[in-house]
């Protein structure tokens, strides 16, 4: 086996790993993220092989199953490179066609472009589909291009070669200063300044040390680290190495939830490559430099992605936060100094080494440096995985990146943050992508979700399932969180089914700042922020709700109720038959039909099912 | 050394120490609940939260340190509002249940809902309807979790002091509660409460409570004498409580210097106390009459005088080796050493032994 045992060794084998791609003439790239693999991937994936064995092609043409490339909504997804034909939503079916039609004669497949959701145009190549056109992809660049199960590949795009810069031309001190300058700041969801948590954890006199990788990702609907995780190890890995090398850390370990089967996978590989090939263990690369490194599984506790709750967990304690001070880089794993940083923070230091500070800081905005991944999801027509410089506005993202909103209807809020952010109103979707900015309009930048609604999203309802999110994940350690955010919920209930009282809106506001105020640890700091930035923007909703019984945007069942337009019902019978509860009453070819309120349960059927639009959801409760 | 300021007065103090003891020693009166002498201390129950001036931050006093140049706060609007929130939350959690409460008038919770001059939390009243079942399962310690403000107190002395890790919490959010191996009661086989009785001593509320004491009295009531535990050599203290001349119940001492400083006890200490007052005990002399065969009950005089005829007689027919003794260790060691001396001394044997050895 062959080992890598100097800096020129490793030049060695990167020229090795790329003259070997390069000698291979079509790439078809697949994705194989666990987004695509809901989608079917791997039957295609299968097909694929069968069929190149079949037709003797494995020489000239690799398939390589790569992570995440992003545009999940459209998966299975796959490239074909160099020429860059882009296909979305492939069946095993198409996989003959696209090997006899596109890899051998160049010719493209209408059927399976990416047509343009606004100009219904039909679009060719990756880089010119508006949705990758936006984005700046620093940390996922690789992820649609190496196979994550082969270190090869991470060599064949200079994997490592940040490593060995930090371990043989820079002291600890100047890796340290390079991360500080580069302006990076923690992507897990504080924003704190990574340079300067490697220095406090470096200038802790006492061993051992300990570097922790964050890759418990709880964030419902979010799956960036995860992302990362399967679709380029090594990345993760180098950050970390480089992280512990400066603060003089020789272990490491990776917190990493069980239901991640596939970047657990292919983290496991990867380090056990990186052992194999002499990139992990005893003295890397001949530098004098020792780092190993473990696997964490969590159980799936949100709260467990708390630093210090995860630590305990570490330790094989209950996943419970402590105070800090004092902060892990004082005392954190078993008690001692300990770096923790998040999956995306550690993707983007081998770059950093690579390119350099003011290559780092020269994207972005004043405070905040370099990329941002997000999920987008909701009311967008581009949902997916999206990595974009700082400083670009919400409004690039929704409309650009996002393409827009489904239906033609009016975007209404951006929720940024995760359960812990917060709703930013359509008039501020001017402001940039920037940690300090989205906590001036009371938000935060979170890990990385954001959330599209528009304008049948109903605020008070949003607010409600974030908190039912964060009361239940609370750890029930503190009065404040276990309590307060559980009275903060029974409002909201109340205020959602009819029983709201003057008084409420007050009293959400007073117990939300108190929460803030008192909790223990971040998640109950942060868990009252839907509820307090919906009140501050959304108010009328709040109080359409409690004063007039009536839900504006149509959502909260107790607040609505379902009319028949006398003068567009054309007595067909239809609704009649679908309802499931008989609340519809009518003779066919007679008068108008009638809806029993009191009946209805508000599924739905009658309105979708009615030919002529005339059954309505009216805001309020019918008389 | 570190210069602080609390409340707008400077002092000097030791740099090791959390905010908690420098300022409860200076005079500060900073509320707590979930700390005590004896265990770590965890920053969860968040009464004892100071202002930070500098930071702009609430802080458990408990568990942060004094560092140089600290300027803090440890009473002022925002406090007040902070702690009573705290406790309102608490007590919209709770049942108002004082007037029935085994903890009633020992109840860290009572004492400050009546400092914070609170009636009513504003958050739907108190707790109408239980949560949780009352866990009674076991002779020694019932644990009624609806009581249960989640200091934690009970878990850390469980793991920290008795070294048991019997107890721990269970279940997440709202639905939080501390409970016993698998979720049994800690008389199941799988539990490995060993029934010493210290998570009962430190429990802040009404929550954990002795079984045999229940009913027998509320603390204001009882009588409390300091005591020696007669059970072994270790000479653990305890505070045997009594109402109406009857013990009904054995408490801990927290004190330094102690064989038991931390106020641990064993469960034939804690519990082993029902004898005192037990029906069965001997508190005459009996002698047994020879013709019915039964105990009659006599006075010292005559069975000191009918031990010691019956002694010189065997003594003179069989010989002092014919004479053995066996003596105790529910014994004082002055009573073990003068059974020693009369078997030696006066009978003339050394045939002495001790139930510890057995
Ligand atoms: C309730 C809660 C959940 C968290 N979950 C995560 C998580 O899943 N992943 C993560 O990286 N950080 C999470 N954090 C933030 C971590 O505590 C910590 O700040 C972060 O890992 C530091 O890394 P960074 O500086 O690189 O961002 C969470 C924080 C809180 C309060
Ligand atoms: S704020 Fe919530 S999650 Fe954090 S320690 Fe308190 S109860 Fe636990
Ligand atoms: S009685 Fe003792 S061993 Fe049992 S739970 Fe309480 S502290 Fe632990
Ligand atoms: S049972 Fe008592 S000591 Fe234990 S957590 Fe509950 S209130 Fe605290
Ligand atoms: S006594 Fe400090 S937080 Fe409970």
């Amino acid at each position: 086996m062959a080992k890598v045992s100097s800096p020129r060794d490793l030049e060695q084998y990167q020229k090795q790993a790329k003259a070997a791609r390069d000698k291979i003439e079509t790439f078809i790239t697949m994705c194989g993220g666990t987004g695509c693999e809901g989608s079917g991937c791997r039957e295609v994936i299968k097909e694929m092989d069968e069929k190149l064995a079949e037709k003797n092609l494995q020489e000239s043409i690799s398939l390589k199953v790569t992570g995440c490339q992003g545009f999940c909504e459209k998966g299975p997804l796959m490239v074909i490179r160099p020429a860059g034909n882009f296909y979305c939503n492939i069946q095993p079916d198409d996989v003959e066609e696209i090997i006899e039609k596109t890899v051998l004669k160049g010719e493209s497949i209408s059927r399976l472009e990416y047509q343009d959701p606004e100009t219904e145009e039909k679009i060719l190549k990756e880089e010119d589909i508006p949705f990758y056109q936006n984005q700046e992809r620093l940390v996922f660049k690789n992820n649609g291009y190496i196979s994550p199960t082969r270190i090869e590949d991470y060599f064949s795009v200079d994997g490592y070669s940040g490593l060995v810069e930090a371990l043989f031309n820079m002291s600890q001190e100047e890796v340290i200063e390079e991360v500080v300058n580069s302006g990076l700041r923690g992507r897990g969801g504080g924003g704190f300044p990574t340079g300067q948590k490697w220095k406090l954890t470096y200038q802790e006199d006492s061993d051992p040390k300990y570097v922790i990788c964050n890759s418990d990702e709880g964030d419902p609907g979010a799956y960036m680290d995860r992302s990362i995780l399967e679709g380029n190890p090594h990345l993760v890995l180098e950050g970390m190495m480089i992280g512990a090398y400066a603060i003089g850390a020789s272990q490491g370990f990776i917190y990493v939830r069980a239901e991640y089967p596939l970047a657990v996978k292919h983290i496991n590989i990867a380090i056990e490559q990186a052992r194999e090939w002499g990139l992990l263990g005893e003295n890397i690369l001949g530098s004098g430099f020792s780092f190993e490194v473990e696997i964490m599984e969590g159980a799936g506790a949100f709260i467990c992605g708390e630093e210090t709750a995860l630590m305990a967990s570490i330790e094989g304690k209950r996943g419970m936060p402590r105070p800090k001070p004092p902060f892990p880089a004082t005392s954190g794993l078993w008690g001692q100094p300990t770096n923790i940083n998040n999956v995306e923070t550690l993707g983007n230091v081998p770059l950093i080494i690579k390119n350099g500070a003011d290559w780092f800081n020269s994207i972005g905005t004043e405070n905040s440096k370099g990329s941002k991944i997000f999920s987008l999801v909701g009311k967008v027509n581009n949902t997916g995985l999206i990595e974009v410089p700082m400083g670009i506005t919400l409004r690039e993202i929704v409309f650009d990146v996002g393409g827009g909103i489904p239906g033609g209807k009016e975007v209404k809020a951006v929720q940024s943050g995760g359960p812990s952010g917060g709703c930013i109103p359509k008039d501020l979707l001017d402001i940039p992508v920037d940690f300090d900015r989205l906590s001036e309009v009371g938000s935060i930048m979170g890990s990385g979700g954001l959330v599209v609604m528009d304008e049948d999203t109903c605020m008070v309802d949003v607010a409600k399932f974030f908190l039912d999110f964060t009361q239940d994940e609370s750890c029930g350690e503190c009065p404040p969180c276990r309590i307060g955010t559980r009275r903060m919920l029974e409002i909201l209930n109340r205020i959602t089914s009819g029983e709201g009282q003057e008084g409420d809106i007050e009293l959400l506001e007073r117990l939300g700042e108190d929460i803030i105020d008192t909790s223990l640890c971040g998640l109950g700091q942060t868990a009252p922020n839907p509820v307090i930035s919906t009140i501050q923007y959304f108010k009328d909703e709040y109080e359409a709700h409690i004063y007039d019984k009536a839900c504006p945007a149509g959502v909260c069942q107790d607040l609505i109720y379902y009319n028949i337009i006398e003068e567009e019902c054309r007595a067909c019978d239809r609704c009649r038959r679908v309802c499931p509860v008989e609340a519809i009453e009518g003779e066919p070819g007679g008068d108008p039909y009638i809806l029993y309120d009191d009946i209805c349960i508000r599924c739905g059927n009658c309105i979708e099912e009615c030919p002529f639009s005339a059954i309505e959801i009216v805001p309020g409760q019918k008389e | 050394m570190a210069e602080i300021s609390i409340n707008g007065s400077s002092y000097q103090v030791d740099d090791d120490r959390t905010i908690l003891s420098a300022a409860s020693e200076l005079g500060y009166d900073i509320p707590t609940l979930c700390h005590h002498s004896v265990i770590s201390d965890c920053g969860a129950c968040r009464v004892c939260l100071i202002e930070n001036k500098k930071s702009g931050n609430l802080m458990p006093s408990c568990t942060t340190k004094v560092a140089d140049g600290m300027v803090i706060e440890t009473e002022n609007k925002r406090l007040r509002r902070a702690r009573k929130t705290v406790i309102e939350l608490l007590l919209s959690d709770h049942p108002n249940d004082c007037m029935t409460c085994e903890a009633d008038g020992n109840c860290e919770l009572q004492d400050l809902a009546y400092e914070f001059g609170i009636d009513e939390p504003p958050y739907g009243g108190f707790k109408e309807e239980p949560r949780f079942t009352i866990e009674r399962d076991n002779p020694f310690i019932e644990h009624d979790p609806d009581k249960c403000i989640l200091c934690g107190r009970c878990t850390r002395v469980d793991q920290e002091v008795q070294c048991s890790d019997a107890i721990e919490f269970v279940e997440r959010g709202f639905a939080a509660k501390v409970g016993a191996a698998l979720k049994k009661d800690l008389g199941d086989e799988d539990s490995s409460c060993v029934f010493c009785g210290q998570c009962v001593e430190i429990c802040p509320t009404g929550a954990l409570s002795y079984a045999p004491s229940l009913g027998e009295g509320r603390e204001y009531q009882l009588k409390k004498t300091e005591t020696t535990c007669g059970y072994c050599g270790v000479g653990c203290k305890l505070e045997l409580k009594s109402r109406n001349n009857k013990v009904v119940g054995a408490g801990s001492i927290y004190r330094d210097n102690l064989p038991n400083p931390d106020g641990e006890a064993c469960v034939k200490g804690r519990f082993g106390y029902e004898f005192i007052d037990h029906p069965d005990r001997l508190t005459k002399p009996l002698i047994k009459d020879k013709e019915s065969g039964e105990f009659k009950e006599t006075d010292w005089e005559e069975a000191l005088d009918y031990v010691a005829d019956n002694f010189r007689r065997i003594k003179r027919d069989h010989g002092a080796e014919a004479f053995g003794a066996l003596c105790s260790a529910r014994c004082s060691n002055e009573e073990n050493y003068l059974i020693q001396k009369l078997m030696r001394a006066s009978i003339g044997t050394h045939t002495i032994d001790h139930c510890a050895r057995l």
